[in-house]
């Protein structure tokens, strides 16, 4: 329904090359808008290929700790979803080919309005969103107007999501596939690689959709592991901790914020890149 | 919004859990499954008469049912208008109409096979109710609370351990009921196989609102016969206090169909609905989405969810349960706000005329009872739910009245 979104480009690209995309999800305006902004335009260069970019929301239920944390953080510095969709806009005017999905909760964009909302998103260089409160059952709410508008729509795939269940979850998925390598929140327990990619399979056989893997992902060993038999390795309570660890004691960033951040970015990245695909 | 007359009220949900647009299920991928195994052990459970006939030998037998309807005879000479009923829910088991909802559900997770019972309390009057259920089966149980309000619920904190839950105070968000409940819906998550989410309102995905609705019917079904019994009538109007609003769902869906009978929920109001400190999300709040629901929430103009207040921490919560939504919605229930001066006044004044220590909850409810009842003639039948007995909140009660205990 939406051929051609930077996603889909980005995915055929790395296929060429042989590896698995490297995403990273931050919280836009975390700590601040101005140093996410830094980091946000700095996150390519670190080896993101695909970046997440989270849309704060007080009541963040399927996150853990470190995620609903930097929520709050970009919240009291006065992040709101006008000032997420300027970060991309801005983003934009110097990287017109990293892809750009928006993930979050439902009610700030109802809020904004959702007709809006895939408009202004559209417009400002945003290429897919993944919202974590709408299942396939909700989909005429949000999912169906935006594939129409041509924005990509991510679906989250659990270990909870069996072959009955997969083929509803993927009707109306586009861009890629997220598989939750996890039951549980973000941030969790590390994730079994084997059990992982034999799940990635899993959804290969119902799926042409590149398959990302997310959720407990902390380490360049873990990147890589899963790369080996994903299309993609997504991490971000990882990220989120390390913005948290050089904050200063008013949550404000410090001059180690951005350089730590791509520390750990170019680290994973190495890891991803290391892998053979399979 | 809709605003067309339905042929019944009493028909919904629809099969995606909506009642017009509110309800719904607005949950993780991860959750789905649990919430589509949950509504079908419920049919299952409704179509099967052993289900029924344990609820029922254990409504009897253990929680008290079916509890009074009193005639409050000294409220009534005192207001001067309508003749004024309490129904008693708060001498149920466990002192308040929570349990009645715990059993049903307990019951389910039994039948469904689920050895670990999570559950939110704000109050502590849910947590207590489902850790005494617990208890009756053997069931682990873990009570989510937000450390605030396990601060200052000392009392049935206590309780619920005595019980034998493992209560966790959540110290997430602004450590309050919603943060309670994001918790347990975090825990849920993470446990699905063995864990059956015991939640204590008609809120939540489908199809919480429409179960815990029917387990808490049996306040409105009992009042209906025993009215008729007293009086041989229905009654002219129903109120009930509302914070997710189970106990005035309980009371109300009965008579949903009955034109006759004038329907009133009281929304907590705190220091009043033009400041930011209240609970009265239909009366200050606006449609939104938490919580696997579309309702009535409190929020910013950025769709953040505001904290709520109320000097009673069971009404505490900024959402509502998506059906009352639809009420008002479509006209059938009016919706009105009692602040906190006018609860404790309501409660000092039902101590003194009937012997009766109200919960701050239901108090809200009386705080309208003595506004409307004096408008009315004296044949004006009223019923008020007690839903909840007052022993827990006289510490705050002392506090607001200036006494050290």
């Amino acid at each position: 329904m939406s051929s051609g979104t930077r996603i889909e480009a980005r995915f055929a690209d790395l296929k060429a090359q042989g590896r698995a995309a490297f995403v990273t999800f931050v919280t836009a305006g975390d700590p601040g808008y101005d140093t996410s902004l830094e980091l946000l335009r700095a996150l390519p260069g670190a080896g993101a290929d695909i970046i997440e970019l989270g849309m704060p929301f007080t009541d963040p239920m399927a996150d853990g700790p470190a995620i609903q944390a930097s929520s709050l953080r970009a919240l009291n510095a006065g992040q709101n979803m006008i000032k997420t969709l300027q970060m991309v806009r801005e983003f934009r005017t110097g990287d017109n080919d990293t892809p750009i999905v928006l993930m979050g909760y439902y009610n700030p964009i109802y809020i904004y309005g959702v007709d809006k909302f895939i408009a202004d998103a559209k417009d400002a260089g945003v290429d897919g969103l993944i919202v974590v409160d709408l299942p396939p059952e909700e989909d005429h709410e949000l999912c169906i107007p935006a594939l129409e508008q041509g924005l990509n729509f991510i679906r989250l795939a659990t270990p909870t999501t069996d072959d009955k269940r997969l083929p509803k979850v993927l009707t109306n998925t586009s861009g890629f596939v997220y598989y939750v390598s996890v039951t549980g929140i973000t941030g969790s327990k590390a994730p079994d690689i084997s059990q992982v990619n034999e799940a990635v399979s899993r959804i290969k056989r119902h799926t042409d959709l590149p398959v990302a893997v997310g959720f407990g992902v902390k380490t360049p060993e873990q990147a890589s592991g899963i790369a080996s038999g994903a299309d993609g390795v997504v991490v971000g309570s990882a990220l989120v901790n390390s913005i948290r660890e050089s904050l200063d004691a008013d949550d404000a960033a410090t001059d180690s914020t951005v350089p730590n951040v791509l520390k750990l970015v170019s680290e994973l990245a190495q890891g991803v890149r290391n892998t053979r695909g399979t | 919004m809709s605003t067309s007359v339905p042929n019944s009220y009493r028909t919904g949900p629809d099969d995606t859990g909506l009642f017009g647009i509110y309800g719904g299920r607005f949950v993780a991928e991860t959750l789905m499954p649990n919430i589509l195994e949950l509504e079908a052990a419920y049919a299952a459970a409704l179509k099967d008469p052993s289900y029924a006939a344990e609820m029922e030998d254990f409504l009897e037998h253990y929680v008290g049912r079916p509890s009074p309807l009193y005639y409050a005879e000294r409220l009534t000479e005192h207001l001067g208008g309508a003749k004024i009923y309490f129904k008693r829910d708060e001498l149920n088991h466990t002192g308040a109409h929570k349990i009645n909802n715990v059993m049903g559900q307990i019951l389910l997770a039994r039948r469904m096979g689920k050895t670990r019972i999570i559950a939110e309390t704000g109050a502590g009057q849910h947590g207590v109710a489902t850790a005494t259920a617990c208890a009756r089966f053997g069931l682990e149980c873990i009570v989510y609370m937000g450390a605030t309000d396990v601060e200052r619920q000392a009392p049935n904190v206590f309780r619920m351990k005595l019980l034998g839950a493992e209560v966790v105070p959540v110290t997430s968000g602004r450590s309050t009921l919603k943060d309670a409940m994001n918790e347990a819906l975090r825990d849920w998550v993470s446990n699905v196989d063995n864990t059956f989410y015991c939640i204590g309102t008609v809120a939540g995905p489908h199809p919480y609102p429409a179960m815990v609705r029917d387990f808490q019917s049996v306040i409105g079904r009992e009042t209906k016969e025993q009215m008729q019994a007293r009086e041989g009538r229905l009654p002219d109007s129903l109120i009930a206090a509302i914070g997710g609003g189970s106990n005035a769902m309980g009371l109300f869906h009965p008579f949903l169909d009955d034109a006759s009978v004038e329907i009133f929920g009281v929304e907590a109001a705190g220091r009043g609905v033009d400041t930011d400190e209240h609970a009265a999300s239909i009366t200050g709040g606006r449609p939104g989405v938490l919580h696997g629901n579309r309702t009535y929430l409190l929020m910013d103009e950025d769709g953040q969810i505001d904290e709520a207040h109320s000097i009673s921490a069971g009404l505490d919560y900024p959402g509502i349960g998506p059906e009352h939504s639809w009420l008002n919605d479509t006209g059938r229930v009016s919706y009105i706000s009692a602040t906190d001066d006018e609860a404790l006044e309501a409660f000092k004044l039902c101590c003194k005329l009937e012997g009766i220590i109200p919960a701050l909850e239901p108090c809200h409810a009386l705080a309208k009872v003595m506004e409307i009842a004096p408008e009315k003639p004296a044949d004006h039948l009223m019923v008020m739910n007690m839903c909840g007995r007052g022993d827990k909140d006289i510490f705050t009660v002392a506090e607001h009245l200036g006494v050290k205990l």
